[in-house]
């Protein structure tokens, strides 16, 4: 399998591993994927009262091309508001990566991860503002 | 990979012995002269040049049958083992059909070239039966007897595993095959210069065997036929009646005497060979285990000292693949450019899917060193923590969390 030199750089480097503190108010999580499909993505999101992503951090259990998705996926987020990190479509990922067609599916999950870690923190949001 | 990548890397540490072996200088050295100056048909009477290669041939017979314990008239020339795998198991089934029966017993750990032999019988109108080992990769001799049935005309088992390394207890399964009246095959070809083969003794009918295992060339084999009791094969390959009308095509001279040379070093040099890779396995082993979460996939006390199988968890098979380009080593992953399959080895000892994916099989040999094996358990060591560096089922596992009882969402 060829990767593409970009997919080898974040593989070899990855940005931005590790995780964020998942209690802290304005920590959102996004967890994607399923071991027994060989891609897990975790992405952890830290969100300023300005509505701006101020960290974000990623562990990921999959091939190359998933491990590059995320580690990409992290240097888009910061200084994004998370209006913007919700627009981001897979398609980006997998051009900016040269991602080829079987490998389209990790930028999907790393779509996902972004989705599913907006959508913890404006859970997070809406239930302090009920509170 | 890229160019520059390619340039700034050096050739990786072969550790897939078992995939194949480098011919020996010593046997390269045999072989040549038969290329360019006795270059004769074995099969031509009339001249030297054919008297020649056809001492060269029935030397090389005797060796082969010297390593294993047969008689050198028991012993027919294939191009491999599949070969000689496809010539029992379809030779002596269609034989024998009409007498014994048509039903097939076999191992699901056997090679694919035993496997789908099986299987094309299965087309042909025979049924088949594919036993699974024990999760410690050996056959249960109770179930194996439990499994012939009436019509059981012929049982194939292998003498070491290709993935994991483990030794069949062969003499008690013969046995059980002789009881029933069964045709018993071995494919030896993992096994020959590595574990003490003695046909005349061996409840074997049948015995497959492969010289580039054995530091030989490719492209020869062998199958043991038995002569006391006789055993009948239908030949598969038809033509000028070669190898008394089993296995017709004009003999490769200059192959044929590479593999006798092999098998005449392996069988002087085995005990010693075998006691210095116990060596180097045992520290391999020593050294794997110091990382967490490892398992040995298959028996080790049952086992060739050339082969580890270890499943290391948390690590994903592709990305393991990427990390050890440093050494030559064989996955329990086939990484088909669309998806990875694993191991159907791993599988029928019944492993998951995720350990089966994230294991390497380390196969080692005549060349390998100690700094070969050195190198090896500190690039284990550093990838295995950069990849569970970047796992959240790692972090999981860390935090005490039990994956299998996560509810993974569906994609």
């Amino acid at each position: 399998m060829a990767y593409s030199d970009k997919v080898l750089d974040h593989y070899e480097n990855p940005r931005n591993v590790g995780s964020l503190d998942k209690n802290d108010p304005n920590v959102g999580t996004g967890m994607v994927g399923a071991p027994a499909c060989g891609d897990v993505m975790k992405l952890m999101i830290k969100v300023n009262d300005a509505g701006i992503i101020e960290d974000a951090k990623f562990k990921t259990y999959g091939c190359g091309s998933a491990i590059a998705s995320s580690s990409l996926v992290t240097e888009w987020l910061k200084g994004r508001t998370i209006d913007q990190a919700y627009a981001i479509k897979n398609s980006e990922i997998a051009e900016e990566l040269a991602l080829p067609p079987v490998k389209i599916h990790c930028s999907v999950l790393a779509e996902d991860a972004i989705k599913a870690a907006v959508a913890d923190i404006k859970a997070k949001q809406a239930a302090k503002q009920a509170a | 990979m890229s160019d520059k990548e390619v340039m700034n890397e050096r050739a990786p540490i072969y550790l897939d012995y078992s995939a194949t072996t480098p011919v020996d200088p010593r046997v390269a050295a045999v072989m040549i002269p038969y290329l360019t100056e006795h270059y004769g048909n074995p099969a031509s009477r009339s001249h030297p040049y054919g008297w020649t290669a056809e001492k060269a041939v029935e030397n090389a017979r005797e060796e082969v049958a010297k390593l294993v314990g047969a008689d050198p008239r028991e012993i027919v020339w294939t191009s491999g083992a599949t070969e000689s795998n496809n010539l029992a198991i379809k030779g002596a089934a269609n034989f024998y059909a009409s007498t014994k029966g048509k039903h097939i017993l076999t191992i699901a750990t056997e090679h694919k070239a035993v496997i789908d032999a099986v299987r094309e019988l299965e087309r042909q109108g025979f049924t088949a039966t594919y036993l699974e080992p024990e999760p410690d990769g050996l056959v249960d001799l109770a179930k194996f007897k439990a499994a012939i049935q009436p019509d059981t005309v012929l049982a194939s088992v292998m003498l070491v595993n290709n993935e994991i390394g483990v030794i069949q207890d062969i003499t008690a399964i013969g046995n059980i095959c002789r009881e029933a009246g069964v045709i018993f095959h071995v494919d030896a070809a993992q096994a020959t210069g590595k574990v003490v083969i003695d046909l005349e003794n061996l409840p074997v009918d049948l015995m497959s065997f492969s010289a580039h295992k054995t530091y030989g060339p490719k492209g020869i084999g062998a199958l043991y036929v038995r002569r006391k009791p006789r055993i009948r094969i239908e030949s598969q390959m038809h033509g000028g009646g070669h190898e008394r009308g089993m296995r017709s095509g004009t003999l490769a001279t200059h192959q044929i005497a590479g593999m006798g040379e092999a098998f005449r070093l392996a069988r002087i040099e085995m005990a010693t060979e075998n006691e210095r890779i116990r060596m180097l396995r045992d520290k391999l082993l020593h050294g794997l285990q110091g990382i967490e979460e490892t398992y040995v996939n298959g028996d080790l006390e049952h086992r060739i000292p050339h082969n580890l199988n270890i499943s290391f968890n948390y690590v994903e098979g592709e990305s393991l693949i990427m990390a050890v380009k440093g050494i030559a080593v064989s996955s329990g992953s086939a990484c088909t450019s669309a998806s990875l399959e694993p191991s159907y080895v791993l599988r029928a000892l019944g492993r998951s899917d995720e350990l089966a994916h994230s294991s390497i099989r380390f196969s080692i040999g005549r060349f390998t060193t100690e700094a070969d094996v050195d190198y090896t358990i500190d690039l284990m060591k550093s990838k295995i923590e950069k990849l569970r560096e970047l796992s959240p089922l790692w972090e999981m596992f860390k935090d005490g969390i039990d994956i299998s009882k996560v509810q993974w969402a569906a994609h």
